[in-house]
């Protein structure tokens, strides 16, 4: 069962994708993504996938070329980071209004500026509003294995909606993991082909694709793509549960690490999940009642279903790996705290920027946020909640 | 077979319908149907348009002058979409799941902002590529789109609302960009300038080459803009002739690299036959601005002259 395989995150990206067989992928080389199309056109040059590869002039085109693909019938894929997807930015909400599930794997690194080429979440935080799926992976594995899942989610007829994976550039993009890898016949039995209802080389039924939408018509599509998102929330539990059966490998909204008789925790998303769990299991066995909520669904965001995880704590903090500057706090926390607000789950909640450029986050870091929360847990909730974790001062 | 546009209205039903919204005396829908009428019956074709005057008035949901089937997302980028639709067909049809019957063809329009401008990387991109379609821009030398700002397509002096003629600065202060040379660079298959004149007989034998010429191709036509450069609307015809007949729009081809001029002049007409009906050169001829009509002749001719030069240096 399974194929045992040693392979750094950017190459079970390329993997996945050659198991996919997508029909066009257009890319462009950026930091820390270079390296998937990079091995996918290796793949087209050997013969060993069907697909069109385009060397497209820039991101941009990029994301407007698999747009064209994906309306004209075809599976498209695309990967990238930071000032690529900032490059695509318009074309990505473009995507999403005209219904395309196209699948990109989105190698999170700092937006620019100044320029840094290393891991945080910024780029990914920037298109969080644009309409995308977003699925995050801790590991490699997971990396592989979401994007096993994406087109099988994004192609369903209650979605149509285009799906990033992301994973942690360099700190998983770059390094070597253990894996285990589906045979090639049962990813392809797995997702399937794609039959799309209308598209552009249909020529018995020509379309046409992007209008100018006026007043009367742009709610209501604005609309439909919404409902399309609440409906994901559906499929993405679905399509994970049949994956499970497959692989045995379960996938939920969120991960729950020790998490149900927790008095402390951490909510944070990609590697440092990772890091967390080891400190988790250290402060365990030192008798502190610490755990992990990993959000492995940023959109649709799974909001009830997080406030009812955390409602039982004494102290939660949010971890984002990219700062709003909005004077108020991160992204995530902000998701945090208004779904446990609007789901009546009181509990005091503080939030810490960290690993912004790639800072190095060490288990040393994860620990003093614990403390932090126990010392909350002990004697109540705080105003200063827009904490810094890592920071030089 | 001789070309008879009688014939071909007759045999060629239009694929850009009746019913858009372009202004009356626009160059614009003229060149999409003139273009689209050069497929052979037999054929499909996915049109790809840049944000801009054509798209916005041809596409307005739910309603579309499109019979073919059309995609358009945004300003910049109408060549990467084609590149993105080319891509699909070329995979589909590999892969034996597209039917058999006839040829898919691409075809993009853009307007000089989405093509000098704004688009010309993506424009480039596709064209580098080799990507098997054929690319009109329809320039009417600004952004009429957002109400006539300047666009490097924009001729000399021309008064925009980005260029006002105004007390110190007379109108544009620059030359305008040749794109046309700008993709005779790229080495591409065809590449071909022209406009609607003579029956459209120009314009519909360059489509057709344009085409069924296997790789990449780019037309660009003169497009002229009865609010931009203020002209009255049913003498749009009538300007498209001046254009070439004082060699301001010379009519040529460079396939494979080989120039050929389609039509010189017997007489060339002085410029001012061309600038004098458009309000956006009336600063032009006040008494103390005959400088600026010299000017421009003289890059008129220029130019002219350098492609004459080009045309005997490619058929030697």
């Amino acid at each position: 069962m399974g194929i045992r395989e040693r392979l750094s995150g950017n190459e079970a990206a390329a993997i996945a994708m050659k198991q996919i067989n997508p029909d066009v992928v257009a890319a462009f080389p950026i930091t820390p993504s270079t390296e998937i199309p990079q091995y996918f056109s290796t793949f087209v040059s050997n013969g060993e996938v069907d697909t069109e590869f385009v060397a497209v002039e820039s991101e941009h085109s990029a994301m407007t070329a698999c747009i064209g693909a994906e309306a004209a019938g075809a599976r498209a894929m695309t990967a990238t980071s930071a000032n690529g997807l900032s490059f695509m930015w318009e074309q990505i909400y473009i995507a999403s209004s005209l219904r395309l599930p196209i699948v990109m794997s989105l190698v999170n690194r700092a937006v620019s500026g100044p320029l840094n080429i290393n891991n945080d979440h910024s780029d990914a935080m920037g298109v969080r509003d644009a309409g995308w799926i977003m699925l995050f992976s801790e590991s490699n594995q997971e990396a592989y294995d979401n994007l096993l899942m994406a087109h099988r989610i994004a192609e369903h007829k209650d979605v149509q909606l285009p799906l990033m994976v992301c994973q942690d550039g360099f700190i998983t993009s770059h390094s070597i993991e253990n894996i285990e890898l589906l045979e090639d016949d049962k990813v392809k039995s797995f997702i399937g082909e794609y039959k799309p209802e209308h598209y552009l080389l249909n020529r018995d039924e020509p379309i046409a694709v992007g209008p100018l939408d006026v007043q009367a018509y742009l709610f209501e599509h604005k609309y439909q793509q919404a409902e399309a998102m609440r409906n994901a929330k559906k499929v993405i539990a679905e399509v994970s549960k049949d994956f499970e059966e497959l692989t045995g490998r379960k996938y939920s909204f969120f991960e729950e690490y020790k998490l149900d008789d927790a008095e402390i925790a951490i909510v944070c998303m990609n590697s440092t999940a990772g890091t967390t769990k080891f400190v988790v299991d250290e402060l365990r066995s030192k008798g502190i009642k610490a755990g992990l909520l990993k959000i492995r669904m940023f959109r649709p965001f799974p909001s009830e279903e997080i406030a009812k995880a955390l409602s039982h704590l004494k102290a939660v903090a949010v971890l984002d790996k990219s700062d709003s500057l909005n004077g108020a706090g991160g992204a995530l926390f902000e998701d945090i705290t208004s779904a446990m607000y609007t789901n009546k789950a009181q509990v005091p909640v503080i939030n810490y920027v960290y690993g912004i450029g790639g800072r190095d986050t060490t288990s040393t870091d994860i620990e003093s946020v614990y403390t932090d929360l126990a010392e909350i847990a002990t004697n109540g909730g705080t105003n200063d909640f827009y904490r810094y974790l890592g920071l030089r001062k | 077979m001789a070309y008879n546009l009688k014939e071909i209205m007759a045999t060629k039903p239009a694929r850009f319908t009746a019913g858009h919204r372009m202004c009356a005396g626009c160059g614009a829908p003229v060149i999409g149907r003139t273009v689209l009428r050069a497929l052979k019956n037999e054929d499909h074709a996915v049109v790809s348009c840049a944000t801009g005057c054509m798209e916005v008035s041809t596409f307005i949901y739910p309603y579309t002058s499109w019979t073919d089937s059309f995609i358009h997302t945004a300003f910049e980028c109408a060549a990467a979409n084609t590149s993105g639709v080319e891509a699909a067909y070329k995979s589909l049809k590999k892969q034996g799941k597209l039917s058999s019957k006839g040829e898919t063809k691409f075809i993009t329009f853009g307007g000089d902002g989405g093509t000098y401008d704004i688009g010309l990387q993506s424009l480039s991109g596709a064209m580098e590529r080799g990507t098997d379609m054929v690319y009109v821009c329809y320039d009417n030398g600004a952004y009429m789109n957002t109400g006539t700002q300047r666009s490097s397509a924009t001729p000399k002096f021309a008064d925009t609302t980005t260029s006002p003629a105004g007390k110190v600065i007379p109108g544009k202060m620059q030359s305008r960009k040749d794109l046309t040379k700008i993709m005779v660079g790229h080495h591409i298959p065809y590449v071909a300038q022209s406009i609607a004149i003579n029956n459209f007989k120009d314009l519909y034998e360059k489509s057709e080459k344009a085409i069924y010429t296997e790789g990449p191709a780019f037309l660009n036509v003169l497009s002229p803009c009865p609010r931009g450069w203020g002209y009255p609307s049913e003498d749009m015809m009538e300007l498209n002739k001046l254009a070439v007949e004082t060699c301001y729009w010379p009519l040529y081809e460079v396939i494979d690299g080989r120039y050929v001029i389609n039509y010189k002049p017997a007489n060339k007409k002085p410029i001012e036959e061309f600038l004098r009906p458009q309000r956006r050169f009336k600063h032009m001829f006040k008494p103390g601005n005959e400088w600026m009509i010299q000017e421009f002749q003289a890059e008129v001719d220029k130019r002219w002259q350098e492609l004459l030069d080009l045309e005997e240096l490619t058929n030697k």
